[in-house]
């Protein structure tokens, strides 16, 4: 029962990470039906912007600044940071392409996924980063949390589960009440019926990036939280991140939250229950069986596709 | 009632003047409206564009082969066998890329089951010793028939989810040759360790040498080359043949070649097999040299090297992706040296300059510019301490080209991230500014760029060679996407 506790928590915690990932995955399929390969890596630059702001502000030590107020800051500085790349990268990468045949920007978001990876390598070199190096895991919010059976749940796993539930709820009014929001899922729906209704496409995709990158920042925060980051971890959490999105049903919003969850917890149950060593083996192949069989994901919907 | 007169029967002499069925005369005449060079380099060039293909291979394949005789320098044979290696690679990635226009992330795998499977028949791992002759066919069949079962997926999807199920592929692939060391209680695949004592290539009773008298033989040189040669013919036609006709209509246009009656399918699939037997082919020469195989000379930095070569060259153009493969095998080794990659960096710098400015007095005023600049900023960071400018690798440069890069003695954690972030800035901001705004941020632009390249990218070749990589795929998707040699695309709308 303890085991099947832990392995819950953990499965939530990394699937609302994966969710976060996910969701920016699908917006910006939505809008502009580009696998944005360099999602992963924006995520992991977002890990670095809170190991940055961590380093800033001097750690848990700091007098100054109270650990919640840190963490705020952190994820805030990450999810600023990483929309600005975002918007960045639609910019110079991704807008000259809007017109090009479908393989040009995917292979243009390859370069940008590798160049971001092996950037952050060149500055910052190839060893895991640590927050725990700032004493945060030393402070209330690791030790303290209250226990189920003998599994001690220590708050910070409950506030970052919150608070990635909380940016998706956010999200979901976002989209499903605002005026942007309209204008995003008008975008998604037929980008050119919607730029006749007078909806400007280029600051609806601009703002897709904005609130997708800024997902991922605030993802890669409370990933490094728990695990050390690098360099190279981008690349295969993007991709579980996408294959979320596709469980769920690409272009859905509650679709890659249920996604990112379900990832989650089969990734937990697979390396706590059956093996470690072929857990991603068999987290692929169930992904490729997905793809293959249900390719529209669990809440997607078969689009028609008209000629 | 008028009968319609009866046309005459055609006159087996003549020969069509007209172009072939299915072309546009417009198309057709293309050569003749092209406007052409006078004097002597205009025949010159004509008469080139006139030289069969198998000319080129020919002259091609003799280049590389005479290499060893020129220099017997063992890492120039070296190279020379990588780069081999890498054109063949490319080559069968056209087929599925620029062919067949599937996006297949997954395809080093394919090379990395040839070379495993190679390994496995060829070592103490299963105690099997299979003959060279076969266990070369034994290879290719099974390539192609890991392709085929790959490409299955690619009738049902298309673009970015066909990406991604290769991918995971790839990353399936990693994960048992990774772990293949404890399949129920066996080892296979010798995990992360690899397989070592793989057998050379052996012929009739003779083995291979890798090494003679401690320098790379050229015996593998030349089974390599001529494994291009084959391959590189055999591809031509099939290029020329119905299929690979078939193949460039599904790459253009799947629903109108669908609609045209082709099986799309079965295309998609050949296409898959193709690039993985020539994949499968590469990697026994591979394994077989190297003498091991390891699961990380499969990864992903080596398709995206790979997916370089191809679109640098042209995607679907033979010459294209040989091209292509040669230029980045080289640069890649190029950049691995940091003497050679400074003078590379130079020497693309000032022919980058100039191609953008012409033969105008722009490009003396930009130069000037630069130099003054440059001299200026050197005194500058001179005269504030005496360490910013006295930097080791100094010393290394030309006297004059010393007092005009600033390289300090040592450098700042954070001045490296900096000034590279600066400087990916200004080169982003070059492309959105116009007129002289452009000018004039051109020079601190490249003076940073310099300093940049001299302090952070030269420390860590590792890392630079795959920005450079990244970057010239960003960088050609948008400014030439077909390569330097690629045919264009007529766009119909």
């Amino acid at each position: 029962m303890d085991t099947f506790t832990q392995l819950t928590l953990d499965g939530l915690t990394q699937g609302s990470t994966y969710a976060l990932i996910a969701l920016g995955y699908t917006l910006v399929y939505g809008v502009l039906k580009l696998l944005n390969f360099a999602h992963g890596d924006v995520f992991m630059v977002g890990s670095f912007f809170g190991f940055g702001v961590l380093k800033v502000l001097g750690g848990a030590g700091n007098p100054m600044v109270p650990v919640w107020l840190l963490l705020t800051l952190m994820v805030l500085g990450a999810m600023v940071g990483c929309a600005v790349l975002g918007v960045a990268i639609e910019r110079f990468a991704y807008r000259p392409l809007r017109n090009a045949p479908r393989i040009a920007p995917l292979i243009s978001a390859l370069g940008v996924s590798f160049f971001l990876a092996n950037s952050m390598q060149l500055m910052f070199g190839a060893q895991p980063f640590d927050y725990g190096i700032f004493g945060l895991d030393g402070g209330s919010l690791y030790l303290d949390g209250f226990d189920i059976g003998n599994v001690h749940i220590p708050l910070i796993r409950i506030i970052t589960i919150l608070s990635a539930f909380v940016l998706m709820i956010l999200l979901w009014i976002l989209v499903k009440r605002t005026r942007t929001g309209k204008a995003m899922r008008a975008t998604s729906f037929d980008r050119e019926a919607a730029a006749m209704m007078g909806i400007d496409i280029d600051r609806v995709i601009v703002f897709t990036f904005v609130v997708g990158s800024a997902l991922a920042g605030a993802a890669g925060v409370m990933f490094a939280l728990r695990v050390p980051t690098a360099a190279s971890i981008g690349f295969v959490i993007g991709l579980k991140g996408f294959t979320a999105a596709v469980i769920g049903g690409i272009g859905s919003i509650p679709g890659a939250m249920a996604g990112g969850l379900i990832l989650g917890f089969a990734e937990a149950y697979t390396a706590g229950y059956w093996t470690t060593r072929w857990s991603d083996l068999v987290i692929f192949s169930v992904l490729i069986g997905f793809m293959l069989f249900r390719p529209t994901g669990l809440l997607g919907t078969a689009g028609i596709k008209k000629v | 009632m008028s009968e319609p007169p009866a046309l005459p029967p055609p006159d087996p002499s003549q020969t069509p003047t007209g172009p072939a069925i299915g072309q546009d005369e417009w198309v057709a005449r293309h050569g003749e409206r092209r406007s052409r060079r006078a004097g002597l380099i205009g025949d010159a060039e004509d008469r080139l564009r006139r030289a069969p293909w198998w000319a080129w291979l020919v002259l091609f394949v003799a280049a590389f082969a005479l290499l060893p005789v020129v220099s017997g320098d063992g890492y120039i044979r070296r190279v020379a066998f990588d780069t081999t290696i890498y054109m063949l690679l490319a080559l069968g990635l056209n087929v599925v890329v620029g062919w067949g226009g599937l996006l297949d992330l997954g395809y080093v795998a394919f090379y990395g089951i040839g070379a495993y499977t190679y390994a496995l028949l060829n070592s103490h791992q299963l105690g099997v010793h299979l003959p060279t002759l076969v266990t070369i066919p034994i290879v290719v069949v099974a390539g192609a028939v890991a392709g085929f079962l790959v490409g299955l997926p690619s009738r049902r999807l298309i673009g970015d989810y066909l990406a991604i199920v290769t991918l995971f592929f790839l990353q399936i692939f990693l994960t048992v040759a990774t772990n293949g060391d404890q399949i129920a209680g066996r080892n296979i695949t010798g995990g992360a360790n690899g397989i070592l004592n793989v057998d050379p290539l052996h012929l009739l009773g003779h083995s291979l040498v890798v090494e003679h008298q401690g320098v790379f033989a050229v015996g593998y040189l030349y089974i390599s080359i001529a494994l291009f040669a084959v391959v590189y013919t055999a591809l031509h036609f099939v290029n020329h043949s119905r299929t690979g006709r078939a193949w460039r209509s599904l790459r253009e246009d799947p629903l109108a070649a669908e609609a045209m009656g082709m099986p799309v399918n079965l295309l998609k699939l050949m296409a898959f097999s193709f690039g993985a037997a020539i994949a499968a082919l590469t990697g026994t020469v591979f394994a077989s040299l190297n003498a091991s195989v390891f699961p990380l000379s499969f990864s992903f930095p080596l398709v995206i090297t790979v997916y370089t070569m191809v679109i640098l060259g042209g995607q679907g153009n033979l010459a294209g992706v040989t091209v292509g493969a040669v230029v980045i095998s080289v640069l890649l080794e190029l950049l691995r040296d940091a003497g050679d990659a400074r003078i590379l960096f130079y020497l693309v710098g000032l022919l980058v300059l100039a191609y953008a400015f012409g033969r105008s007095r722009k490009l003396v005023a930009m130069l000037a510019a630069l130099i003054v600049f440059g001299f200026a900023a050197h005194a500058a960071a001179d005269l504030i301490h005496h360490n910013w400018v006295n930097g080791p690798a100094a010393n290394g440069l030309d006297s004059v080209l010393s007092h005009w890069v600033i390289i300090p003695t040592s450098l700042n954690t954070w001045i490296g991230p900096v000034s590279y972030i600066t400087l990916i800035c200004l080169v982003l901001a070059l492309t959105l500014v116009h007129g002289w705004t452009r000018d004039i941020l051109l020079v601190p632009t490249v003076y940073l760029g310099t300093f940049v390249w001299e302090n952070v990218l030269l420390a860590q070749p590792d890392a630079t060679r795959y920005i450079v990589l990244g970057v010239m795929l960003i960088g050609l998707m948008i400014v030439r996407p077909n390569g330097l040699l690629g045919e264009r695309r007529m766009e119909i709308i």
